[in-house]
């Protein structure tokens, strides 16, 4: 295990623990803080994964979130196990384990690299051109692209950690504990505003915090010191709290913000149990101050993918804050002065620096100067051209650029070595600054987009905003704090700051090689394999759009959404359609910023707390039951009640029998119930039903069926007028809120004038539905001295009662066609007056029913259900509801609709009854109708709704919407099944009891 | 997600509210009086516009009011808010 790498002691590597991991099965050894990439390549580590398309040996890149090609699978095969996670980024701890992605059998043989062999059959579009056609092997295509493709395994079973959402409202939020946002967050809570900083590192003080360029100075001292110095001093502010491991995944309008925390992904295995893994933070700011930095951008020449080739920054963090030398021969490809910074840093370290390849002419400054005094060689006005070594670097070739850069003249210089630093500039980091809506604007001088039009109260501040130098930095900084915060002064006001200037500017976003560019392999997103050929090609088929070239191109599609590459392929395109790259606009860069995991995005709400149910009052006597339970609306509702281990159709046909035979009993406390007061109240019921109201007398229940404005059937359910002034109304169970919300809206802004009160006490109420021939006694047993006779309290009337001292309201009304009383008590009363209605009942055989015997029991009546037998679709005359659309009334909601040449069309579809011939055959819900066999197509006409096997008919009964079907009664029609036909006969809808004798019998 | 300013409770999270389409369509007082044509212009034909648009919101998990919003839909910008019934401000 070597560690010669480690090229002198760095305070933010802790070097007195060592920390041993296991990388594709191998065991390593880094020390603690190191991330997984500074470990490995302290191992001399460097290809660590596979290209998406070609299978390209790809190595460690940057020593960021950025990073494309180091993605890794952590602890694979165990509960915890993640992919898609950036090297770069995870921090090792004793015991962790991570293998390669994208590559099989293993990264050092791959067999898909064949394809790399290939690639001249794997241009732009290629899956979209090849897969697509014929459409039907797109399973089998498909199949082959996953299992080749490698995007890493989500874990098999259960999380085993716990996530936590946090609320967070603040004065200032800045993003970003660089130098701008360590001092912006200190100016802003020593000027009182309530401040929260955020960085996704685990140290402070991004790049300058490892700063040691003499030449780099504030107030006399090296940046990095000073730097320091005013870090301590955050601790001792007030209205500051500062959250480090903590990435900013989305802006949003309004400066809300969403954030992750990770507090666990960096312990040992031992400290991870029973702590909140990661927290997601939503955070409502006043204001926002981006402080996000810039991501260095790579260069676009011939092989520029190979394990060792990095960007220039990356090696300078290794060295300079890792302490690990990437290479032990090194060369620089640059076209600005960052590259000399890093050069001089290691060979500061003792680290040897071959040359620095410089696509400008030659420049002179101080850095220029020194690199040449320490012995290093510069090529002026030079590009490589090609570079070598498969699964490490081992060679570049270089050659003297032309005037216009478009191709490369002279000899061909080769220089061994084996890790290159390519430094192509620098790209604000404005994802989420465009995530907030704010608008973008290119400066053509500097080739970058900054920020131009916010959209919220914030500001871009450091080098997001453009601005690279130390001293440009701190002085803008120091102006627009104030502007923003108003302040007349900063702390930092009377610096005074030194750095070197950079004179010499030239960009060329594709370098020219010697050979043709169709001869060359020039990537622009390493992840998806996209070279600036594919993004050539794309420009020769047509495609204009920047959204569509990413798309058909797949650049920056991958999990680095082109953090590297966006600006080469918006360069390329620029230059190949001969458009400004200002007018071609960039693409949209979407939330998140970084991966999240599903975990911190549900949070807490797993498990039972995923989704919310409602149960009601009697629900524990259901389950002692052993009760089978179905879902309607966010209601936990008793279906049927097996006994002796029967079938669900074994126990909907005894329960069906019982309610009609002796009596049955109903958890009816779901239904909605909506109290309505008011002087206008009847007067509003009048507008909202399509029956009349006035004349329904105090203490009379009635039937009545909502519209939509469109006169299709919205909700219905019975009211019972409790006194002059006093309704109540029940809606169905899985259309109350919604019927509420509606009365609501009509009452504020339609109807201001009315006097209309509405309240819902759905879960004020527990309502149990006692109902069959045995009914009456029951209910006499438990209110002994209620008079029940029919004359007293007849069919659609309402009598308010005690049992014991508890008050009831009890609505004689009935959804099966058997006599039925519905007792409502307070809630907290429902389990006790359940256990009285079976007690009671016992000697009459008492048969508690569920959901779908309600159901058949309906059907047989002929009863609609709104949602099952209605789809939106269906007015009062589909249902063959007429009798309860009044004539009379001047207007309700819906009623215009009703004469509509539409809605009054004769072939609409219809509410009937169908048997089938063969009485045992029982339809599927949903099956279609037709009426004729052989006609090609067939033509549909309608389909079942709702279908039971009747016991107390002994036949199979259906409901159904069929066009026309009113003017049908006995015709013939058929449902073709997958096996057979049916035969069916339609009929009255009302199956049970036409005459509704039984009601009063 | 936007910061909206219930006049009836102050400022509260968009998740709060419930959006109501576009404002300022009146029911039609005499329904029956209409053509079919007439009808289906106040029952089907809303506006969606880029740009400042009068819209219709509701604080449905707050005090259940019902009130009016110009909202600029390319920016989301909240130009204005007011009550039901009140004169829409000119923006
Ligand atoms: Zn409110």
């Amino acid at each position: 295990m070597s560690e010669s790498l480690r090229v002198k002691s760095s305070q933010y590597i802790d070097e007195t623990t060592r920390v041993s991991f296991k990388f594709n099965g191998t065991t390593y050894y880094g020390f603690k803080g190191d991330t997984l990439a500074s470990a490995l390549l302290a191992n001399n580590v460097h290809l660590v994964g596979r290209s998406f398309k070609y299978h390209r040996p790809r190595g460690i890149m940057t020593s960021g979130s950025e990073e494309p090609n180091a993605i890794v699978q952590i602890n694979p095969n165990t509960n915890r196990t993640e992919p898609n996670v950036r090297a770069t980024e995870v921090e090792i701890y004793e015991g962790m384990e991570a293998s390669s992605q994208n590559c099989w059998p293993s990264v050092n043989f791959d067999i898909g690299g064949i394809n790399n062999f290939l690639s001249p059959l794997f241009p732009a579009g290629f899956y979209y051109k090849t897969f697509m056609w014929p459409a039907s092997f797109w399973e089998k295509y498909e199949y082959f692209i996953r299992h080749s493709a490698g995007l890493g395994k989500s874990p098999t079973s259960k999380d085993p950690d716990i996530y936590d959402h946090r609320n967070i409202h603040c004065d200032v939020l800045v993003v970003g504990a660089g130098i701008s946002g360590i001092l912006a967050a200190k100016n802003a809570a020593k000027n009182n505003y309530k401040t929260l900083l955020l960085d996704e590192k685990n140290e402070l003080g991004g790049s300058t915090i490892y700063e040691n360029n003499e030449s780099n100075k504030i107030d006399n001292k090296i940046s990095s010191e000073w730097l320091k110095k005013e870090i301590e001093e955050l601790k001792n502010i007030k209205n500051l709290e500062i959250k480090t491991r903590t990435s900013v995944a989305a802006y949003h309008q309004y400066n809300y913000l969403l954030a992750r925390e990770n507090l666990t992904d960096h312990l040992e295995k031992k400290d991870k149990s029973n702590k909140i893994r990661q927290r997601l933070f939503k955070i409502r700011s006043k204001k926002v101050i981006l402080a996000t930095g810039a991501l260095e951008r790579p260069m676009v020449f011939n092989n520029n993918d190979r394990p060792g080739i990095m960007l220039s920054s990356a090696i300078k963090k290794y060295s300079d804050f890792y302490g690990v030398a990437c290479g032990s021969k090194i060369v620089f490809f640059t076209n600005n002065d960052s590259a000399y910074e890093s050069a001089l840093s290691l060979n500061d370290k003792g680290i040897k620096v071959e040359a620095v390849v410089d696509i400008r002419k030659q420049s002179e400054t101080n850095l220029e100067k020194r690199v040449i005094d320490a012995g290093i060689k510069i090529y002026w006005e030079h590009a490589v051209v090609d570079t070598s070594g498969y699964k490490r670097l081992n060679n570049v070739s270089i050659m003297k650029l032309s005037n216009d850069g478009t191709s490369v003249t002279g000899n061909k210089i080769s220089i061994s070595c084996d890790c290159l630093g390519v430094a192509g500039g620098w790209t604000p980091a404005v994802h989420l600054y465009t995530q907030s809506g704010s608008k973008l604007a290119f400066d053509e001088d500097k080739k970058i987009f900054i920020p131009n039009k916010n959209n919220s109260d914030q500001i871009s501040v450091g080098s997001c905003c453009g601005d690279f130098k130390l001293d440009e930095i701190l002085k803008n900084l120091n102006e627009k704090l104030k502007d923003f915060l108003e302040i007349t002064k900063t702390d930092f006001e009377n610096i005074t700051v030194n750095n070197d200037q950079e004179i010499s500017k030239r960009n060329i976003w594709l370098l020219p090689s010697d050979k043709a560019l169709g001869k060359t392999k020039p990537f622009v997103d390493y992840q998806n394999d996209a070279t600036a050929k594919d993004i050539k090609l794309a420009l020769r088929e047509g495609f204009r759009s920047i959204e569509h070239v990413k798309r058909y191109t797949t650049t920056g599609m991958g999990t680095d959404q082109g953090k590297l590459g966006n600006m080469h392929a918006l360069g390329i395109i620029a230059d190949t359609a001969g458009v400004k790259m200002g007018e071609l606009g960039t693409t949209t860069f979407r939330p998140p910023y970084t991966p999240l995991t599903f975990g911190t995005i549900v949070g807490r709400n797993v498990g039972k707390f995923f989704d919310i149910f409602r149960r009601t009052p009697m629900n524990d006597w259901h389950v002692e039951q052993k009760a089978e339970f179905e879902n309607v609306g966010q209601w936990k509702r008793a279906w049927y009640y097996p006994i002796n281990g029967e079938t669900m159709h074994q126990a909907v046909q005894r329960e069906s029998k019982a309610a009609r035979e002796s009596s049955g009993i109903l958890d009816a406390s779901t239904l909605g119930k909506i109290d309505i007061q008011g002087s206008d109240a009847s007067e509003f019921l009048n507008r909202v039903y399509t029956n009349a109201w006035s004349k329904l007398g105090i203490g009379k229940c009635r039937y009545g069926l909502m519209l939509n404005e469109d006169g299709m059937v919205y909700d219905d359910g019975v009211t019972t007028r409790l006194g002059e002034n006093h309704y109540l109304m029940t809606t169905t169970t899985g259309g109350a809120a919604n019927v509420l919300g509606k009365l609501e809206d009509y009452l504020q802004t339609e109807w201001p004038e009315l006097d209309v009160y509405l309240t819902s006490v759905t879960d004020q109420f527990a309502t149990a539905s006692l109902c069959g021939p045995n009914s009456k006694k029951i209910l006499k047993k438990i209110i002994p001295d209620l008079d029940l006779s029919d004359e007293n309290f007849p069919h659609m009337s309402f009598k308010e009662a005690k049992i014991g001292s508890v008050v009831c309201r009890i609505m004689r009304i009935s959804f099966t066609g058997e006599q039925s009383f519905e007792i409502n008590v307070q809630a907290s009363y429902g389990k006790d007056l359940w256990e009285k209605c079976i007690e009671a009942g016992k000697e009459f055989n008492i048969t508690p029913y569920g959901t779908e015997t309600m159901h058949l029991l309906r059907a047989e009546k002929g009863f609609i259900i709104v949602g099952q037998d209605t789809d939106g679709t269906m007015t009062p005359i589909d249902l063959q509801m007429d009798w309860i659309v009044s004539k009379k009334k001047y207007d309700f909601i819906g009623k215009r609709s009703l004469y509509r040449s539409d809605t009054m069309r004769e072939d609409r579809k219809q509410l009937v009854g169908l048997l089938t011939d063969d009485p045992k055959v029982v339809l599927e819900e949903g099956a279609q109708i037709v009426s004729e066999l052989n006609k090609n197509p067939v033509e549909m006409l309608g389909h079942v709704t709702s279908s039971y096997f009747s016991p107390n008919l002994n036949k199979s009964i259906a409901l159904a919407v069929v066009r026309g079907g009113k003017d049908m009664m006995g015709k013939k029609l058929f449902i073709p099944m997958e096996d057979k036909t049916i035969n069916v006969t339609v009929s009255n809808p009302v199956f049970f009891d036409e005459t509704n004798e039984r009601l009063n019998a | 997600m936007f910061v909206i300013n219930c006049p009836y409770c102050g400022e509260r999270d968009q998740q709060e509210f419930k959006a109501g389409g576009e404002a300022h369509i009146e029911r039609p007082k005499q329904p029956t009086e209409l053509s079919d044509d007439e009808w289906a212009e106040y029952l089907f034909m809303r506006k969606n516009i880029k740009g400042v648009q009068y819209e219709r919101w509701n604080h449905a998990h707050g005090c259940r009011k019902w009130f009016n919003m110009v909202r600029d839909t390319s920016n989301d910008e909240i130009k204005a808010i007011y009550k039901m019934g009140e004169k829409p401000p000119s923006i």
